[in-house]
This record gives structure tokens, sequence and C-alpha cells, in this order.
């Protein structure tokens, strides 16, 4: 079975499993790094993680449903994901929301016809002291209003 | 600088690159592994901890001390430090607060629990949306190693321990500690039922020590200065500090660190700048999203664990969430119950359906769609979660519930 893992991710994971006594217990940064290379999940990565790991397929299928920064199709190039929790939503969250998706065009799960945008809704994400905020694919932006906000989308290309 | 301001965990948190262990060091840093482990035994440390008192600062309060010497001594068999750096409770950032500015600190502390336990290999596990923190902490792992304070043979004795960290990937329910510890042996978190506990069988079935962030930040201060100066420090039951999380709507969110017992109504009003925008104070959540919340005329009292139990609601993270007068309590009640509802793990009925529930109902209660019985629906489902689940989630879902429907009946009826 072919399954195109660049050698610099198979270096990766050699040393991912070096932290662990037990394989298996390396299965979450594994996905992680098989992640990062294609912006999500394939059928294959799963099977290679598997086969890697030693553990059966669907195993790995459990983890990838259960967590959910795993995704199993591509995100737009840029993911807002806003967090709607309290803290957020009393600073003004749901307005921050309901701006992107008329702006984008695109509801909550779903990714602009160009492929640029993916949008999501999240839980606390562990920065209410810049409510509102959300994060664009790793990155973190605070204490954002509509303009604020219209000015970050447009730097992103 | 005395030794009570050297006892606050933040006080050189102004400064540049305390980040860098060269900065770290010369304000005093890895000063009580040094002590500790060339001058004193483990049980020594041990000792001093539980004199100390120290309650854990993750949200259940355990001390840290007692919760060590669970962990069958005198034997060489493996046994893990798991650090609990996977902070969802809404509205807390204290964690990320302490280890953006000074990941040492959080090591030095692995470096004496692991000291006190004999244990070798440590795991950080670090929310997966915490990824520039994550590398932070990587950055200060190797830093570590090449100046000895990690590996084998530390400060030249013959002790050594290894620290890993690692990410988690989304789910809420994975800083439940038992939870954790699955997650980390590859699996999906889902809470163990206890007994056993992790102290007796934990990561890969060896005993294992889990400690949240801030509670491991306090011991070497505790080392370096003694249990009894920190217990000068906040409630003789209950002492050193703590670093409150302040939220919503106040005039200047962050994070603050007061000895334990100090006044919420200070923390708000003095600390945090009072209510935004010269609006009114409605409600406050003292512990993180689960701790019920208190009224306007409740919030004069103290915040440590005794006080706010005593005061019908649970400290929980130090997580203060700040709700004002022009805040329907629909949304929140909206917010809690959906929160509750997504991170539900799915393995208990009462949790995994009741919370469903509780969030369809207050979504129709948020959007102006309330039936009749809807407010009493909500109070019998949260009744049914409480005191019926493996974990302790149950009772977070359905805490805040109770109290938002015993404290705004009237106003959640009204909802239409
Ligand atoms: C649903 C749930 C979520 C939890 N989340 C966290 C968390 O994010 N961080 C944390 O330190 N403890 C969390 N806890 C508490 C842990 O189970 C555990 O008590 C704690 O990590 C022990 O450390 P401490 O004694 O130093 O506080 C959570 C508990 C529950 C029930
Ligand atoms: S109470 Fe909820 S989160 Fe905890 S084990 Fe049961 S279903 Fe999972
Ligand atoms: S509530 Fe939005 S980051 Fe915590």
């Amino acid at each position: 079975m072919s399954h195109n893992i660049p050698d610099r991710v198979k270096r990766r994971v050699e040393d991912i499993l070096s932290r662990y006594p037990r394989r298996e217990a390396a299965l979450l940064p594994v996905l992680s790094a098989l992640q990062e290379e294609r912006g999500f999940l394939s059928h294959s990565d799963e099977e290679w993680a598997a086969d890697t790991l030693g553990i059966p397929p669907a195993k790995v299928r459990e983890v990838v449903t259960f967590y959910s920064l795993f995704r199993r199709k591509p995100a737009g190039r840029h993911h807002l994901q806003v967090c709607t929790n309290v803290s957020c939503a009393l600073n003004g969250a749901d307005g921050l929301l309901s701006h992107l998706r008329k702006k984008l065009g695109i509801a909550e799960g779903e990714t602009s016809a160009d492929g640029r945008f993916s949008l999501s809704s999240v839980e606390c994400l562990g920065h209410c002291d810049e409510a509102p905020c959300l994060m664009v694919n790793d990155e973190h932006y605070g204490r954002l209003d509509r303009r604020a906000l219209d000015e970050l989308l447009e730097k992103l290309e | 600088m005395n030794r009570e301001d050297e006892l606050f965990l933040t006080r050189d948190f102004g400064l540049d690159h305390l980040h860098r262990l060269e900065t770290y060091v010369s304000r005093g840093g890895y000063r009580a592994a040094a002590k500790a482990l060339k001058t004193m035994t483990p049980d020594a440390v041990l000792e001093e901890v539980k004199a100390a008192n120290l309650r854990g600062r993750g949200g259940a309060g355990f001390p840290a001390g007692i919760k060590w010497g669970f962990v069958p001594r005198g034997t060489d068999a493996l046994r893990y430090l798991c650090v609990n750096a996977d902070e969802g409770e809404p509205g807390t950032f204290k964690d990320r607060f302490l280890m953006s500015h000074n990941p040492h600190l959080l090591l030095e502390g692995a470096i004496l629990a692991s000291y006190a336990v004999g244990i070798r290999t440590a795991y950080v596990y670090i929310r997966g949306e915490y990824e520039s923190i994550a590398r932070r902490l990587e950055t200060a792992v190797s830093e570590a190693r090449a100046s000895g304070w990690l590996g084998d043979h530390i400060a030249g004795t013959g002790f050594g321990l290894e620290v890993f960290v690692h990410r988690g990937a989304g789910a809420y329910i994975c800083g439940e500690e038992t939870a954790l510890l699955e997650s980390l042996e590859g699996k999906r978190g889902h809470p163990r039922l206890k007994p056993p506990f992790p102290a007796s069988i934990g990561l890969f079935r060896c005993p294992t020590v889990i400690n949240n962030v801030e509670t491991l930040c306090h011991i070497p201060g505790i080392i370096r200065h003694g249990a009894e100066a920190f217990l000068k420090r906040g409630l003789p039951r209950d002492g050193g500090t703590r670093i409150f999380s302040v939220s919503g709507a106040v005039a200047r969110p962050g994070c603050y660190e007061l000895p334990t017992g100090s006044s919420l109504r200070e923390l708000i009003y003095e600390r945090a700048g009072g209510v935004r925008d010269g609006r009114k104070l409605k409600a406050v959540i003292p512990g993180g999203l689960s701790a019920p919340m208190l009224t306007e005329n409740e919030i004069d009292v103290r915040m440590d664990g005794d006080s706010l139990v005593e005061a019908g609601s649970m400290l929980g993270s130090g997580a203060v969430i700040v709700i004002d007068d022009e805040t329907p309590m629909t949304l929140v009640l909206e917010k809690i119950t959906k929160f509750y509802a997504h991170e539900s793990c799915g393995q208990c009925t009462p949790c995994r359906v009741g919370t469903a529930w509780m969030a369809r109902i207050a979504a129709r209660l948020r959007a102006g769609r309330r039936r009749n019985g809807d407010v009493d629906t909500l109070h019998r489902l949260a009744s049914g979660i409480k005191g019926r689940t493996l974990c302790p989630m149950g009772d977070a879902a359905a805490l805040p519930v109770l109290a938002l429907v015993a404290k705004f009946r009237d106003e959640l009826e009204r909802s239409s």
C-alpha cells in the first residue's frame, strides 16, 4: 500500500515515538503531525497511523472523530474559529459570528467557494481576557470588533 | 525584596525575558531545586509540601502533599507525573498566563514533585489550542536540559527527570484527570471509574500524580521559603496566593494574584476595575463555568474553597466571570448548556441526554419561544443529572443550571 508520507513526517514520527513507552500512546501527536502536512486527515493517513502504531484502524477512527481539532475534510486556507462561550458572548461574540456569516456567505462548518475561508464556532479558547476572540489556524486574535475583524480578513490572502 | 514578596508567583512577570532560563536563574530560579536535591531527602520535600497544605489549583482543591503521599513508596516501580495544562474550564486562562510568562517555574515545580515522589518521567498535557505556549514550553525544556536541570544527574546529583510536552486535540473532558490519562495513552478521553485512583493505577497502569500547572508553580516557593511562610499568606488552613482569571463585563479583565481568601467584591471592583461602561453587576460566576452563580448581594464572600462552598458555590479554577445588568440570563443559560452538551463524552446517559435536552430548551428560551413548563423541565433535567454520573462533569453541568433557575426564575419565565 502506498501512503505518500513525506520523509520529514516520518522522521518527526520517529522522534514522537521515542517519547512514549508504548507506541499507541503517540497517536494524538502522530495524527497532529499528519494533519499539519495536508490540512486534514485522509483515509490513507489514518491507515498509515494504524500500521505504524500497531493498532486497528477502527481505533484510529474513534480517536479522530472524538477530538474537535482533527478534520477529515480540508478546511479553508484560513480556518476561522470564533469563541462563543460566556465571556466572549458578554463582549459581542454572537454579533461577530453573524457578521462573518454574512460577509463570507458561509455558515459554521462550511468553506467559501474560493477555498479561502472556513468558519466554525468553538468553546472557550482560554483567552477570555481578550474577549471577544477567535483563532485563525493556530494564531489568536482578541479584542475584536467588526472593524478590526474586517481589517484582519483583508490581510488574509 | 522580602520573603513574603517572593512567594508571589507573578512577582517578576513584568520582566522582559523571564521565560528564558538565564533571566529565571538571575531571579533565583532553580535555587529551590538545587536546595532540595542537594540538601533534602525526598521525604523532607514531601513533608514540607504537606505542612504547607497546598490545595490543588485545578478545580477540586485537594491538598497536593496528601495526594503525593498516596503513591506507594519503597519500590523502584515506574511512576509518572502528569501536569494538567488542559485549561478548558470556560473563564480560565491563568495557566496560559503562568506558562507563557514563566515556563521554568513550572519545570522547577515538576522537578520538585518528581523528586519527592520518585518519578523519572513527566508529561505536560497541554490543550491543543495553546500551540505557541507548547512551543515556549518545549524551548524551556531544551534550555533546562542543556544546563543540566533536566535529564540525568540533575544538578550533579543521582536524580534524573525527563519532561515531555504532549498536546491535546480539542476536548474539554480531557482536563478531568482520568480522561487525561486515557487521552495520553492514545485513546478517546473517556473518564475512568474511580477507584482505583491514579496514585495507585494511573498512566500505563503505573502510579501517577496529576497536578494542575498553578499547583506545581507554588512548589519552588514553598521549598525555598518553607511551609510556614506560605501559610502566613492567605488563610490558616488554605494558604498562599491564587491567580484569579477575571473576565466578562469588567473594565480590566486579566489575571490577578491575591492571597487566598481575598474578597470577591474587591477583586472585581478594585482589581478588575468594576463593571464595564458604568453598568451594574447582575451576577458573578465565581469559579469557572460550572460554579453556581452568585447575585449582587452575595458577592461579599472570601475567595477560598470553604467560604465559597458555604456561599453555595465553589472556587473551582478561580475563574471569575462578571455578568452585567443588560445581559439577559437566557443568553448565559444558552451558552452554559450548549457548552456541556458539546463536551459531554457520552458515556453516561443522564449526562449525554440531559445536557443535550437542556441545551435545546435553553436555545428555545433565548429565541423567545418558551413553552409552558420549560423552566420546570430544565430544573428536573438538571436534578436528574446531578449525582448520577461517572465523572464530576455531570454535576458541573447541573449545578450552574440549578443555580440559574433558582435565582433568576422570574426572568426566565418572562422570556417569551
Ligand atoms: C470535567 C472536568 C474538567 C477538568 N478540567 C481541568 C483542567 O482543565 N485543568 C486542571 O488542572 N484540572 C481540571 N480538572 C480537575 C482534574 O480532574 C484534577 O482534579 C486536577 O488536575 C488535579 O490537580 P490539582 O490537585 O493540582 O488541582 C477537571 C475536572 C473535571 C471533572
Ligand atoms: S458525566 Fe458526562 S463527561 Fe463524565 S463520563 Fe459521564 S458522560 Fe462522560
Ligand atoms: S470565553 Fe471566549 S476565550 Fe474564554
